[in-house]
């Protein structure tokens, strides 16, 4: 079974981290994740740096260029990650822009991600329609998830078209919003959540953007399977020892 | 058909919507709207009453006779910089507020390079008393200070973009990232052929005004609506799509888009797109832009701001492909000697971009004779200065 899907059988109050492959130094990808894996990170999503993530907020885009200015390609990163499922047994998702993949070769890139045992993607502006038509099968075929996001616009049919195409978790953003902003659980926000809650999808879903402390986290999990944090944690691993800042900052949550 | 957009939003292996699920309804919204709100007879009287009394539509289709006699052809000057803020872009703007409007939005926001299409949408703003927030690189910014000036003027606030090049492209991803972030009441004028879905399509409709005005008066001053040559520069490449638009069909028209190469297309200071670019996504559509084998989006650079952009729409894409279209480019130097001929010649001082599109005359051989219509697509005073340090003014 996808190491997603198992998962989330067995566990509630999901903590997922997202960091930016290659940063800060580009050797460090691997680290990472084994110490966010000791310190009791649920999930990984690693992402591979963009030129022009128009989604990201300020940190994580600094970090994707700090990463590409450090010579990061998808290449590499598929070179980093061979040895990854000696070292993590959590699941690990790749998050990143759809050009790369393109440039890449979709079917190149969905054997890489099964050969180095990656479980699932997100490709935040890959259309559904794209992925229907030119990457469902090969990404069934590769035993790869793939996420998809949903923010309080999303109308509810297309919730359930997403809900039908996905086969991991929904990605549930707390705002319409770029990365970085933080969580303001209001009554619409609250209202939100609720309402996809009570459209009982087949899949989990995950709250993302906005999460940077327990508080935060907390509240998201009473309305998820989980939740979802990038920026904070980008900025948290930014200079000083890595495994004293990845244990520090996963000790907020877990502690 | 054969080269406008289908239903599924793509031109041949071009177009899309490659957007992330956060601009999903504002570009949905845009989509199973505009041709109904274009098309109603309400707004098309509104919006050529506009171009007509406000912008000083139609443009004059100009015979250039100093320039028809250095190069043996009739060379007709398509006048964009006699509009109403000194470029084709106010026509898009004129087209976009009269929408939003309509979509009942409250707020403007606009990326721009050169700050033409910036002071285009502060203009209409004004005019119809709405929040405008201008996205502009940093170093364009710096280039380009009179336009800077001009919004400021018109109430625009003018947020420069710092990060990559700090050029239209950073622009670009800022304007996106706003729209993101105020999904309800904001509309996102685009300002060129690019992006995703329905704003390619929707844009070069509201440019085509600039041929099919150009074939009404070719008609009357030469018999025939169907010239030899159609010229224009590309950077996304809206004022050429607006001047292509009604001689797509006409085959034995020779569509010509001239790009800026830089210091030379293989300076590594280029924005050649169709030379140097291939198949990709940017922006929100799926067409032909500079990258790395990686992917990533290569730096472009060109002394006019507004062709300084790493990719063309997505028509341009198809009609490169298709062979539809010659896309060829003019260094910067090139560009800068074009606009000083066009001076001296007729006394018109063009934007740097149009430069590029009258400097590739030299590169052509005409029979004598031929009819020939080059799209003038702004006036250079934006440009004096970098016109005033090229020549030591």
């Amino acid at each position: 079974m996808n190491r997603i899907k198992q998962l989330f059988q067995e566990k509630k109050n999901i903590l997922s981290i997202y960091y930016t492959a290659g940063y800060p130094n580009t050797g460090d990808t691997i680290q990472i994740a084994e110490a966010l894996e000791k310190s009791g990170a649920d999930m990984l999503e690693i992402g591979f740096p963009y030129s022009d993530p128009v989604a990201d907020g300020p940190v994580i885009q600094a970090s994707s260029k700090q990463s590409l200015d450090q010579g990061m390609t998808l290449k590499l990163l598929f070179e980093q990650l061979k040895d990854l499922r000696k070292k993590v047994s959590i699941p690990v998702l790749l998050m990143g822009y759809v050009n790369p993949v393109l440039q890449f070769g979709v079917e190149k890139f969905c054997e890489a991600c099964a050969e180095v045992g990656v479980d699932g993607c997100i490709v935040p502006d890959l259309p559904m329609v794209e992925y229907e038509e030119f990457y469902k099968d090969c990404f069934e075929k590769h035993n790869l998830s793939n996420v998809f996001l949903i923010t309080p616009q999303t109308a509810e049919e297309r919730i359930h078209k997403i809900d039908g195409l996905t086969n991991g978790f929904i990605y549930l953003l707390s705002s319409s919003a770029t990365t970085g902003k933080n969580l303001e659980v209001g009554d619409t926000t609250e209202a939100y959540f609720s309402r996809i809650k009570n459209l009982n999808l087949k899949n989990p879903t995950m709250i993302g953007f906005g999460i940077s402390d327990k508080q935060t986290f907390d509240k998201a999990c009473s309305y998820a399977n989980g939740a979802i944090i990038g920026t904070a944690f980008v900025k948290a691993i930014a200079d000083g020892n890595l495994e004293e800042s990845v244990s520090n900052f996963m000790k907020k949550f877990k502690g | 058909m054969k080269y406008k957009v289908n239903e599924k939003g793509y031109y041949g292996d071009f177009g899309g919507a490659y957007i992330p699920e956060m601009l999903y309804p504002n570009v949905e919204e845009l989509r199973q709207n505009y041709l109904k709100i274009i098309d109603d007879a309400g707004f098309q009287k509104e919006f050529h009453q506009l171009l007509k009394d406000y912008v000083g539509r139609p443009s004059p289709l100009y015979l250039a006779k100093r320039y028809s006699e250095r190069f043996g052809a009739n060379i007709f000057l398509k006048r964009e910089d006699l509009n109403h803020t000194g470029a084709h872009k106010i026509n898009n703007t004129i087209g976009q507020i009269l929408l939003a409007e309509k979509l009942g939005k409250k707020r403007i926001i606009a990326e721009t390079g050169a700050g033409q299409h910036g002071v285009a949408t502060a203009t209409v703003c004004a005019l119809r008393n709405l929040e405008c927030v201008i996205y502009m690189g940093e170093v364009d910014i710096e280039r380009q200070a009179p336009n800077v000036a001009r919004m400021k003027m018109l109430g625009a606030k003018v947020v420069p973009a710092s990060s990559g090049s700090k050029t239209l492209k950073d622009a670009t991803n800022e304007a996106m990232r706003d729209w993101i972030n105020n999904p309800v009441d904001t509309h996102y004028i685009i300002g060129s052929v690019v992006g995703p879905h329905p704003y390619p399509d929707m844009v070069a409709i509201f440019q085509s005004i600039i041929s099919e005005e150009t074939k009404k008066q070719l008609l009357e001053q030469t018999g025939s609506d169907q010239p030899d040559y159609v010229l224009a520069c590309v950077g996304g490449g809206s004022n050429a799509m607006g001047m292509f638009y009604h001689f797509m069909d006409d085959e034995n028209v020779k569509l010509i888009a001239v790009e800026a190469a830089g210091k030379g297309v293989s300076s590594g200071f280029s924005a050649a797109t169709t030379y140097l670019g291939k198949e990709g996504v940017l922006h929100g559509s799926r067409s032909i832009l500079m990258q790395t084998p990686d992917g990533q989006v290569v730096e472009p650079h060109s002394v006019s701001a507004g062709l300084d952009y790493p990719g063309i729409g997505p028509q341009h894409a198809h009609l490169f492909k298709t062979g539809r279209g010659e896309y060829v480019s003019i260094t910067d130097e090139e560009s800068l000697d074009a606009g000083l001929l066009c001076t001296q010649l007729e006394g018109i001082i063009p934007a740097i971009e149009s430069a590029h599109a009258l400097a590739y005359l030299e590169k052509m051989e005409f029979k004598g004779g031929e009819n020939v219509v080059v799209c003038l697509s702004g006036r250079g005073d934006k440009d004096l200065d970098t016109y005033i340090k090229y020549f030591n003014l």
